[in-house]
């Protein structure tokens, strides 16, 4: 057992554990990729890429500028109470960034025909609703901060 | 490595440190620049407690989809002619049990439940994710036979998380741009994801609960920026090594995930429940008002999208049965049958429901009775429309529940020839493109 330990780097049931999950795995991934073996494999494999090499690296990057500018122009020249608002702008950009790419085939207006062909419908509100209801967001932040900003002063 | 170590299962990087030898120990010697080196990680937020509450979320919501999934599964009676929209399936193509019709509101709520949290969910995965980002650039990329397997089946679980919630999500918006039909590629992609799901939550929910236990909820939620410091270094290696100054406390990041997951729920859940919160489901793809009419209630399919054009639906119309005898007979035939309203809804496998309508029409046991066989087995159901869904199967049980109808009117109204005009099948708790429309012939089977 040690010598296995050793040369492994952990408990065999942590090799059977995995080996019987690549086997069930395995046996749906023919299924998976029987009419279309390229085109599944570039999806499941792309869909990793997409989210860690692409997705995650925009945002925190979007987010590491937004925290740059805050750290060196947080003063208030005017003489304002200062009070932070970096995460007034933060949730507001997160959660309609969150929105689009949940819903951006919609808001795009991208698979139109499969989607008046399913409903009957035109999918022509998506983008306006999307922008009203970000400009809900953002302007409800800025309710807050202003709720802040004068709590601040007061005190 | 101890049989005291707690996580004697696992793989734990920390614990080998300095035991590399030969490539291995020149490759930790000389990390690549950026991200591969532990210092480029520096959010002060990341750290087991975290990655393990996302994890304790999302254990219990994938469990919540896992468990809807298999059900709708059911619901479609694969066992019966042309239901089975995965014929390969093997093993995983497993029978449950025949659908039951009650509670007539089961399917709503486990599809509505299946696609609304399916949403919900997407903010605490993307946390997850975010969590332990640096564990994929770990380096030396790795330092074990077991490291190595444990990784690659850790790509099966990112990529199928991703493949799973992307082809649902690209699917309720009928953006058909995957490489295969919708239900295969959910399906199998399911079982390979959750494949690897199971061995990721047996090798470390121990560690789950322990980063649960190491920090109180209670006061996570009362600690505000200006107090919010780096959780101890872990042997996990989650923990920054130079973590800069936090711009959000730990609450504050549960607080945003939590208002995305909320303003996804707020802007879809109206699609799933219908009646006067649809117009409440402003980016669902079903959150569309479709008029005051009597027929004024979301159409899956309209007649002119599967070639039903109203010259086949008109006067020259039949509705045949066949089963022990053989009767063909006219809408206005049927018309002066007994006729029976039920309030039922219709659900979709994309979650959206039509609200509870009042569907008129002549009972399917009726029907069965005229055609000879008043207990049938199963029934055969065929339409004029064109493709997928032009024929199905309905059980015995699904037959004679009281509330099944052949329904011929709704609200009051005569069908619309998108609702199904002359004649549509309406079953309790069944999925909806089961409820068959344009219906021309019923077969009963014994």
């Amino acid at each position: 057992m040690r010598a296995f330990v050793a040369a492994y780097g952990a408990h065999p049931l942590h090799l059977l554990a995995l080996l019987a999950s690549f086997a069930l795995a395995g046996y749906a991934a023919v299924r998976l990729a029987e009419s279309n073996p390229v085109g599944v494999a570039v999806w499941f494999v792309g869909a990793a890429v997409a989210h860690d090499l692409l997705l995650l690296p925009l945002y925190a990057i979007v987010d590491t500028a937004l925290v740059r500018t805050w750290r060196h122009r947080r003063g208030f020249p005017l003489g304002l109470p200062s009070v932070p608002w970096l995460n007034h702008l933060r949730l507001p950009l997160m959660v309609s960034g969150l929105l689009l790419l949940v819903f951006w085939p919609s808001i795009f207006g991208l698979g139109t025909e499969d989607y008046t062909a399913a409903t009957g419908l035109a999918p022509d509100q998506y983008l306006a609703n999307w922008l009203l209801v970000s400009a809900a967001l953002f302007g409800l932040s800025a309710v807050a901060y202003a709720v802040r900003l004068r709590r601040a002063r007061a005190g | 490595m101890s049989v005291n170590d707690p996580d004697r299962m696992t793989t734990a990087p920390g614990a080998q440190k300095g035991r590399l030898s030969g490539v291995l120990r020149v490759l930790e010697e000389h990390p690549l620049p950026g991200p591969f080196r532990r210092t480029f990680w520096r959010s002060p937020l990341r750290g087991p407690w975290l990655t393990a509450v996302f994890g304790l979320i999302l254990l219990v919501g994938l469990t919540i989809l896992f468990v809807t999934g298999l059900l709708s599964y059911a619901a479609y009676n694969p066992d019966l002619p042309d239901n089975d929209l995965t014929p390969t399936a093997g093993i995983l193509d497993f029978y449950l049990f025949d659908w039951p019709t009650r509670p007539y509101w089961l399917y709503w709520l486990l599809q509505g439940t299946h696609v609304t949290v399916g949403l919900v969910l997407i903010p605490v995965l993307l946390g997850k994710l975010w969590s332990v980002i640096p564990k994929l650039f770990e380096w030396p990329p790795t330092r074990s036979l077991a490291q190595t397997i444990e990784r690659a089946s850790l790509l099966l679980l990112v990529g199928g998380a991703v493949f799973e919630f992307g082809t649902g999500v690209l699917n309720i918006q009928y953006f058909y741009v995957f490489p295969d039909s919708f239900y295969p590629l959910h399906l199998y992609g399911a079982w390979v994801f959750i494949a690897a799901l199971v061995v990721h939550v047996a090798l470390r929910f121990p560690r789950m609960v322990s980063a649960l236990r190491s920090r109180s909820f209670r006061d996570e939620l009362r600690t505000d920026t200006g107090h919010t410091v780096p959780e101890p270094p872990d042997p996990d290696d989650l923990v920054s090594p130079d973590p800069a100054p936090a711009t959000i406390s730990r609450r504050g990041v549960l607080a945003l995930v939590g208002t995305g997951s909320a303003t996804l729920f707020v802007l879809t859940v109206g699609q799933s429940i219908g009646g006067w919160l649809r117009p409440t489901a402003l980016l669902a793809p079903r959150g569309q008002d479709s008029g005051s009419s009597p027929n004024g209630f979301p159409v899956n399919k309209p007649a002119s999208a599967v070639g039903v054009e109203s010259a086949a639906t008109d006067s020259g119309w039949r509705l045949e049965l066949r089963g022990g005898e053989q009767a063909t007979f006219t809408r206005g035939q049927l018309l002066g049958m007994p006729q029976h309203t039920a309030h039922l809804p219709i659900a979709c496998v994309e979650g959206w429901s039509t609200g509870i309508q009042a569907w008129t029409g002549v009972r399917l046991r009726d029907l069965a009775r005229l055609a000879g066989v008043a207990d049938p087995e199963s029934v055969f159901v065929e339409s004029i429309q064109q493709g997928g869904f032009g024929a199905t199967s309905l059980r015995g049980n699904q037959v004679l529940d009281p509330d099944s109808l052949l329904a011929l009117r709704v609200n009051g109204a005569d069908l619309s020839l998108d609702h199904g005009y002359p004649a549509r099948v309406i079953v309790p708790n069944n999925p909806g493109v089961h409820n068959t429309k344009w219906v021309v012939r019923l077969s009963f089977q014994t």
